[in-house]
């Protein structure tokens, strides 16, 4: 029984590693915003999408597949949402009576594994219901090939095997164990005894010594009282319990994969739902090939922002067909970080089946994607700003394929700027020459008009706006660069004069 | 007469409550006060070494008892003690929370019994060493009438005389259908290994092992509780003798010692942290202090940076600085990577250690007894701010400005490095202007040599290479005038991110 619901041919690896640059553009995107509302508050939900969105896909075909998925799940979102409770019912189920309470007393797994079958079967008879009445409003090829599956293959001999098995395992006889008081007059040194019986010679021996027996017997509902006893008892029956409860595992495996796999469409539906509040518009991407550099797009907004602000944020149109570079100049606070952003969002929403933020979007898909912004001071010390940025860079080139798709955020400005931008100039032409594509935000004038002065056909120059009256815009232009980024507005506006 | 601490001489109030100083970070002083309460969190030091002392004379209280300490008899004697008195809290800490009277006063008793071991060693310790210091002399004086006191002796006694009859008790407890009865063990053979037999073949194939790692003890539930109730009953005049005796001894920690227990740690925690360093071969010394600016320091070092190092088989460069007369300011330049923030970072950390009364790195030294310090390193741009990172610069300069005294010490490193060449000049004439007019004591790192000449307050230091390798840093910083050299495009090739090394580095 395969779910298939990410891919039409495999399993989704959950366990997958992710590529190095994770973590970074985590960072630099401000991905954790967009996980978090994809999440709703729930860990699993946010790691799934993690693992989905950072395993990007490259080829469209497979990217389309997804996107039809999920449009099924934004046409049906209730259907989903119960389908995606089966495996969470197994869940809060098996957390509230069984390895979550029991986990400590094999007494207790014996005991509630048979139950936790039962439950199993009740929740695959509840699968089979949504199939039967739902299937049929589900058109993408993932969904029906999965329906098709649940109406064909669910067979329940497993359990009843384990069942017959479970009815002769129950220990009926009760526990003898002897002990010590250790330290704080704790019991210790439990060993499980035979009980005596009436013709062993020496109990004979022992007829008419009197010795005092205290008994005690819980209450009928007393269920911590019952796991105490438990706990005692699993000195004697450790070993039992393990046989009983794996067999349940093989079927619960099915389940927790469809929670996996469904699991990154109910954080698709989550951040829908938080951005139709704000009524941000979502569009499904088209997709060009690697090799056909295209990004063409209306109202492209930074997901983050608008997320934090829950309100509809300033977005971008831009139309760069067969551009590899697109430099960002302008402002401070003009939108050009905000810029960055969303087309570092943009990219990886798209390359894992993702819709975007946006009134319409194209692009082609890369080989990578690498986001270099400046950091903080290293705190373990061991470099310069400047030396850890090329590092970084270094690290970044050692990743690089032709078509791979790499975001810069005022690098290189470590160092005067002179020198920051010969090294700049040099890293962005073999980039191209390499035919990798990059954005280049910058206030480093020398640089970004060093290119401007080539004039060549394949560099876009964009602009943060900036109003006569000193206040600024967010929404970016094309524009060449200026020569100033306006630190002087800045200091006026804090220190008066 | 206050009693006697080894921390302090007169009552600081509200110590408890000093909060970590917002340089911390900049410093890198957090990590190293992470590192050295890592483990010990449990005595709360961390308000000692976020408050720095204004009083000089208890400044030298305190590198009296380091003085001490140098002793290594002495210090492993405390570090036991310490250890002992952490179990005993730990005991302490389980009556406290747990519910049932037998198992409570068992863990009383381990308590009592751990406690007076350790005062008793801890005694024979401080007789044991040569004190000179007043801190340890006036502790030790308490501790010896203390452990020789009748109450303390009798104590001692009856704790181990209970133990003894509660060790020797054995019996058994048989559990069916919810009922459960005790009796006295008397002979019954084992039965587990025929039990596990008759489950064996129903093991499955490789899933999950449910197999569960019994734990032998930590607390007690209501059944466990009425088995040792069953078990009183079963022995009644051992546990008559452990209610005596818990009633009789309703306390028995001593306030003095328990003060003691904790300050102490502020001095072994500080040493174990120095100690690995101290053994590579690197000086520490206790600095004069003094009111007017002339400071200097001698083959110091930045103490996080020497910790880190310790993993690594890079050596660790001193380096020194002195200011006179009229000098205020430090700029310091030179090419990346040569070791100017860790100079700026030791400058306050010094100034912090120093006002602690601590050891501080280098062969010797005199600092400034300033009032504050004040940090601005750059920082990494946040979305949460919603602002631009020059306006977040400057805004924090200017909330700096506003509470500096001249008594205060500036750490500035790369401030406005976010914004063009020109806007940066002009920025930072602006504030350095203002810091000079102040009068404060400052070390700025810059690449922008302009500063390094500003005015007869700045002097310049800059970091340097190897004169026949400039990509080899010395790490050395050396008083001499900015020499506009940044070694940038030397560092690029060194990572091969020059045009030609990035063709050969990715296959078309």
């Amino acid at each position: 029984m395969k779910v298939f619901l990410l891919y039409p041919d495999r399993d989704f690896n959950p366990q997958a590693e992710l590529p190095p640059q994770t973590e970074d553009l985590i960072q630099d995107l401000e991905f954790n915003n967009i996980l978090s509302a994809m999440a709703n508050g729930d860990k699993f939900l946010f790691n799934i999408a993690k693992q989905t969105i950072f395993t990007s896909l490259t080829d469209p075909a497979e990217i389309y597949y997804r996107q039809a998925v999920l449009q099924d799940c934004l046409n049906n979102p209730a259907v989903v949402r119960e389908l995606y409770q089966i495996p969470i019912k197994s869940l809060e189920n098996k957390q509230a009576q069984w390895l979550g309470i029991f986990s400590n007393y094999p007494g207790g797994i014996l005991s509630s594994a048979v139950q936790f079958l039962e439950m199993l079967v009740g929740l695959l008879r509840e699968l089979r219901q949504i199939t039967d009445q739902h299937a049929s409003k589900f058109r993408s090829a993932g969904f029906q090939r999965f329906f098709a599956m649940i109406a064909q293959e669910l067979d329940d001999a497993y359990f009843a095997e384990v069942e017959s098995h479970l009815s002769e395992l129950r220990f009926r006889k009760g526990v003898l164990i002897s002990a010590q008081l250790g330290m704080g007059n704790e019991g210790m040194n439990y060993i499980l005894r035979r009980p005596k019986r009436q013709n062993d010679p020496w109990v004979l021996r022992l007829i008419g010594r009197k010795s005092p027996v205290y008994s005690y017997t819980i209450a009928p509902r007393d269920d911590h009282g019952a796991r105490a006893i438990g706990a005692l008892r699993d000195r004697g029956i450790n070993l039992v319990a393990n046989a009983v409860a794996q067999s349940a595992d093989h079927v619960d495996n099915f389940l927790s994969t469809l929670r996996t796999e469904l699991g990154f469409y109910i954080g698709c539906l989550n951040l829908a739902e938080q951005l139709k509040k704000s009524e941000e518009p979502i569009t499904f991407p088209k997709v060009a090939p690697a090799n056909e550099h295209i990004h063409s797009f209306v109202e492209l907004s930074d997901v983050a922002l608008s997320l934090l602000k829950q309100q509809k944020v300033i977005g971008n149109a831009v139309h760069a067909h067969s551009k590899d570079l697109i430099f960002i100049t302008g402002a401070n606070q003009g939108g050009k970080s905000t810029f960055l952003r969303s087309i570092g969002q943009a990219q990886l929403m798209m390359q894992c089946g993702m819709f975007v933020v946006a009134e319409s979007f194209e692009a082609n898909v890369c080989n990578g994607m690498f986001t270099h912004y400046r950091r903080e001071e290293d705190s373990a010390m061991e470099r310069g700003k400047l030396d850890e940025e090329l590092s970084r860079m270094s690290a970044i080139v050692d990743e690089l394929k032709p078509h791979s798709l790499v975001l810069f955020n005022e690098s290189f400005a470590a160092t005067n700027e002179r020198e920051g931008s010969e090294i700049a100039r040099q890293i962005i032409n073999a980039l191209l020459e390499r035919k990798i594509k990059i954005f280049y935000v910058t206030h480093q004038y020398e640089l970004a008009n060093s290119f401007f002065k080539e004039k060549a056909t394949n560099v876009l120059f964009l602009r943060a706006g900036r109003q006569i009256d000193g206040k600024r815009t967010f929404r970016l232009k094309v524009g060449k660069p200026l020569p100033t980024s306006y630190g002087l507005d800045v200091y006026k506006t804090i220190f008066g004069k | 007469m206050i009693p006697p601490s080894i921390l302090f001489i007169n009552e600081i109030s509200d110590i408890d409550k000093a909060t970590q100083p917002l340089y911390f970070p900049d410093l890198n002083l957090d990590q190293v006060v992470d590192t050295i309460t890592t483990r010990k969190n449990d005595y709360n030091l961390k308000p000692f070494f976020y408050t720095p002392i204004a009083d000089l004379d208890l400044i030298t209280y305190r590198q009296e008892v380091f003085g001490d300490l140098s002793d290594q008899k002495l210090l492993s004697g405390l570090k036991m003690f310490a250890e002992s008195m952490i179990q005993v809290r730990r005991y302490l800490g389980l009556v406290e929370k747990l519910d049932y009277h037998y198992h409570k006063e068992g863990w009383y008793l381990e308590a009592t019994l751990k406690y007076c071991q350790s005062v008793i060693n801890l005694e024979k310790t401080l007789s044991q060493v040569n004190l000179t210091s007043r801190g340890f002399l006036s502790i030790h004086n308490y501790i010896q009438q203390y452990v020789n006191s009748i109450e303390f002796q009798s104590l001692y006694k009856e704790a181990r005389a209970v133990k003894d009859d509660l060790v020797k008790i054995r019996y058994c407890i048989l559990l069916q259908n919810g009922t459960v009865q005790v009796s006295h063990y008397s002979g019954e053979v084992d039965y587990g290994e025929e039990i596990l037999k008759t489950f064996e073949k129903f093991k499955q194939g490789a899933v999950k092992d449910y197999r569960v790692e019994l734990r032998e003890s930590s607390g007690m539930n209501h059944v466990e509780a009425k088995i040792l109730e069953f078990v009183a009953r079963l022995n009644p005049l051992v546990f008559k003798e452990l209610d005596n005796f818990c009633e009789r001894y309703p306390q028995f920690i001593d306030s003095i010692i328990q003060r003691f227990d904790r300050e102490v740690q502020f001095y072994i925690s500080y040493l174990d942290f120095i100690a690995d360093i101290q053994q590579r071969g690197y000086p520490f010394c206790f600095p004069k202090l003094t009111t007017d600016k002339e400071v200097f320091a001698e083959e110091t070092f930045d103490l996080a940076l020497a910790y880190h190092l310790l993993y690594q088989d890079n050596p660790l460069i001193c380096n020194d600085f002195s200011l006179h007369g009229n000098e205020r300011i430090i700029v310091v330049t030179g090419p990346n990577q040569g070791g100017k923030t860790t100079f700026a970072r030791m400058f306050g950390q010094l100034h912090h250690l120093a006002k602690l009364g601590c050891p501080i790195p280098g062969r010797a030294a005199q600092l400034y007894l300033f009032d504050q310090i004040f940090t601005h390193f750059e920082r990494e741009e946040k979305l949460r701010t919603l602002r631009g990172k020059l306006q977040d610069d400057l805004l924090r300069i200017h909330t700096i400005l506003k509470q500096a005294t001249p008594q205060s010490i500036f750490i500035l490193n790369e401030i406005f490095s976010s914004t063009t060449l020109k806007d940066a000049i002009f920025l930072s004439e602006r504030i350095l202007s203002r810091i000079s007019e102040l009068d404060s004591l400052c070390v700025w790192v810059t690449f922008l040599d302009e500063l390094s000449t500003f005015n007869e307050k700045v002097i310049s230091m800059v970091s340097t290479v190897q004169p026949d390798n400039p990509l080899e840093r010395t790490f050395k910083i050396i008083r001499k005038p900015a020499d506009g050299l940044a070694y940038a495009l030397s560092l690029a090739e060194k990572h091969r991110l020059s045009y030609k090394h990035i063709l050969e580095r990715i296959h078309p």
